[in-house]
């Protein structure tokens, strides 16, 4: 019998999410003889216009729409897919915040086999699904196998699988029944959106960045002097952000802001994909790193293996001359 | 309150480049710097700050080779009142369900109100405590940035896309994996750390936690990592070389012609 493999569509405000076609295409590449199914959960009439959506590529969709389910987190749905997937299946996930909630937890209720932010797939033979993921930010990968007999859950990396292409009309089932009486132990309040800042990088055409390989909160001011006379905003990586020397309103990345300049100076920044995933429209990408190992050197246009406190101000100094 | 707080020995990415071994079975780990998990000290620091206001002890726990004790020692020179280590070379290989298996039965030894691991690490798949709440079957919740303590549960925020914050309450006892940036994680200088040097740490191993055989160790793993590789490089960055001041140049130029001057 053919592996039944579920794809959870994540959606807001009656879009579903991105990474839809994604998992649909990782799906059909693990699993060829599959017809995945997708699962549209939420509260409302979003709930059949994102079924209706996924339709358009999904063979079939199973809606779910229940007060409770208005906003739904991991700890609502972790029980409702305990409840409705069949024994062995395989469940594929984005490896979003919400993909990272749900996954640990439901692979073991399931009894099935975790593989997280996968980012590629190395064949399927006896049972056996081998995958790529990676490690230390991008530095080394690895192929990981998992006894999938028994079911797997699959978190898929964002941008990793090519978007499938819509198939016809599939057709959606609503199993809303299936969902009542749901309850949680984790009650949703609210969501803050993030503050805004003194700049707003997402709309600078310049930018420079910095990241651990910065050194020292004093050093910034190097890079200050650098962007003043370039002309451009000051942003940076997580680690930056975590150390309290820059504002979050500064942090580029899928846990900070996702910005499109035409230019992207990105200093000490070893490329991990948490950052890169914030970085959108192709800009011209400038890498500089004391390691020329650093993945950021993979996908910048431009690279520099270079001391930064020695490079930057002879920069600075020849852009200032230069003007 | 009385909290567990699960931390990991990692290579500290911050001191080594991270490459493949001779072999492709392993990172090189010929002149590396150990650490505690980033993540993982953030979670020490958030459990002895709730200690300190709410009152209780910490406890930290580190599951590996007879090294983890530098890491849990350092975490007790912040404050955790106590340790507990776990070793066994039976439990080598095990895969993210045997550890979450071996830190059930750690959990379960004592009364916890509150088990904080860090959101991931640095060679992990960011699973173990998301494992770690199913087995025990308490709530749980990731990625976490604030935890307010209140009568019966927490008001927690996790950290979602795009910089915001989901806000939950959560009954106790609840599972946390914690994010960075959640606090500032306070200095260890070598004489917090000699303070700490002989307090006693039990050590664990599967019969003291009365593990059931074949539920850790590579024998039980559904999962395994085949090898360590470096993807073939597609065409990567053009690489400027000279000196300092040719390579400043050069990337006048460029700038210049790609409007990143103003």
């Amino acid at each position: 019998m053919a592996t039944q493999v579920f794809a959870l569509i994540a959606h807001t405000a009656g879009k579903a999410d991105d990474s839809t076609l994604e998992l649909l295409s990782a799906a059909t590449s693990m699993f060829p003889d599959s017809a995945p199914i997708g699962l549209v959960m939420g509260s409302g009439a979003d709930v059949a216009t994102v079924a209706q959506e996924a339709a358009a590529s999904f063979g079939e969709v199973w809606s779910f729409d229940q007060p409770a389910l208005a906003y739904p987190n991991a700890e609502l749905l972790r029980p409702l897919l305990v409840k409705v997937l069949p024994a062995g299946a395989v469940l594929v996930l984005p490896h979003s915040t919400l993909g990272m909630d749900l996954g640990p937890g439901i692979s073991v209720k399931l009894g099935a086999a975790y593989l997280p932010d996968v980012v590629g797939f190395d064949g399927l033979e006896g049972g056996l699904l081998k995958v790529v993921r990676q490690e230390y930010a991008g530095q080394v990968s690895t192929h990981v196998q998992a006894d999938v007999a028994k079911g797997a859950v699959i978190t898929i990396r964002s941008g990793s699988f090519a978007a499938a292409a819509a198939s016809g009309a599939g057709k959606v089932v609503d199993k809303s029944a299936e969902a009542a009486g749901l309850t949680s132990r984790r009650r949703f309040v609210e969501v803050i959106a993030a503050k805004a800042g003194d700049i707003d990088i997402t709309r600078e055409d310049v930018l420079v960045s910095i990241g651990r390989g910065i050194g020292e909160q004093e050093n910034i001011a190097l890079v200050e002097e650098l962007t003043e006379a370039m002309g451009a905003a000051l942003c940076c990586s997580r680690p930056i952000v975590d150390a309290k020397w820059l504002d979050k309103s500064r942090q580029v990345g899928t846990s900070g802001m996702t910005v499109k300049p035409k230019v992207y100076l990105a200093l000490g920044i070893s490329g991990a994909f948490q950052h890169l995933g914030g970085l959108k429209g192709n800009p011209f990408l400038v890498a500089v790193n004391k390691n020329p190992k650093a993945p950021i050197f993979q996908v910048a246009n431009v690279g520099v293996v270079a001391d930064l406190l020695e490079l930057l101000p002879e920069l600075t100094e020849q852009i200032q001359k230069a003007k | 309150m009385e909290i567990l707080v699960c931390v990991k020995r990692v290579p500290d990415t911050a001191e080594n480049e991270i490459s493949v071994g001779a072999g492709g079975s392993d990172i090189s780990r010929d002149d590396l710097v150990y650490a505690v998990n980033e993540w993982d000290n953030y979670a020490v620091e958030e459990a002895i700050q709730i200690a300190e206001r709410e009152g209780g002890n910490v406890t930290v726990v580190a599951l590996g080779e007879p090294e983890i004790e530098e890491v849990v020692r350092r975490e007790m020179a912040m404050g955790a009142g106590s340790g507990l280590m776990v070793v066994d070379p039976a439990m080598d290989g095990s895969d993210g369900l045997g550890v979450a298996t071996v830190l059930q039965a750690v959990a379960q030894k004592a009364k916890y109100d509150l088990i904080m691991t860090g959101a991931q690490a640095e060679d992990g798949a960011a699973q173990v405590g998301g494992m770690l709440a199913a087995l025990l079957d308490w709530p749980y919740a990731s990625l976490v940035n604030k935890i307010e303590v209140k009568e019966g549960s927490l008001r927690i925020g996790r950290e979602i896309e795009g910089g915001a914050q989901e806000v939950s309450d959560i009954d106790t006892p609840c599972v946390l994996s914690i994010q960075t940036g959640i606090n500032e994680p306070r200095y260890v200088g070598l004489r917090g750390i000699r303070k700490v040097a002989s307090v006693e740490i039990p050590v664990l191993d599967a019969a003291a936690l009365a593990l059931k055989p074949g539920t850790t160790g590579p024998a039980a793993a559904k999962v395994k990592r085949v090898d360590y590789f470096v993807p073939a490089a597609g065409a990567g960055a053009e690489m400027l070389t000279g000196s300092t001041e040719e390579l400043a140049a050069q990337l006048v130029d460029l700038l210049r012609q790609n409007g990143g001057l103003n």
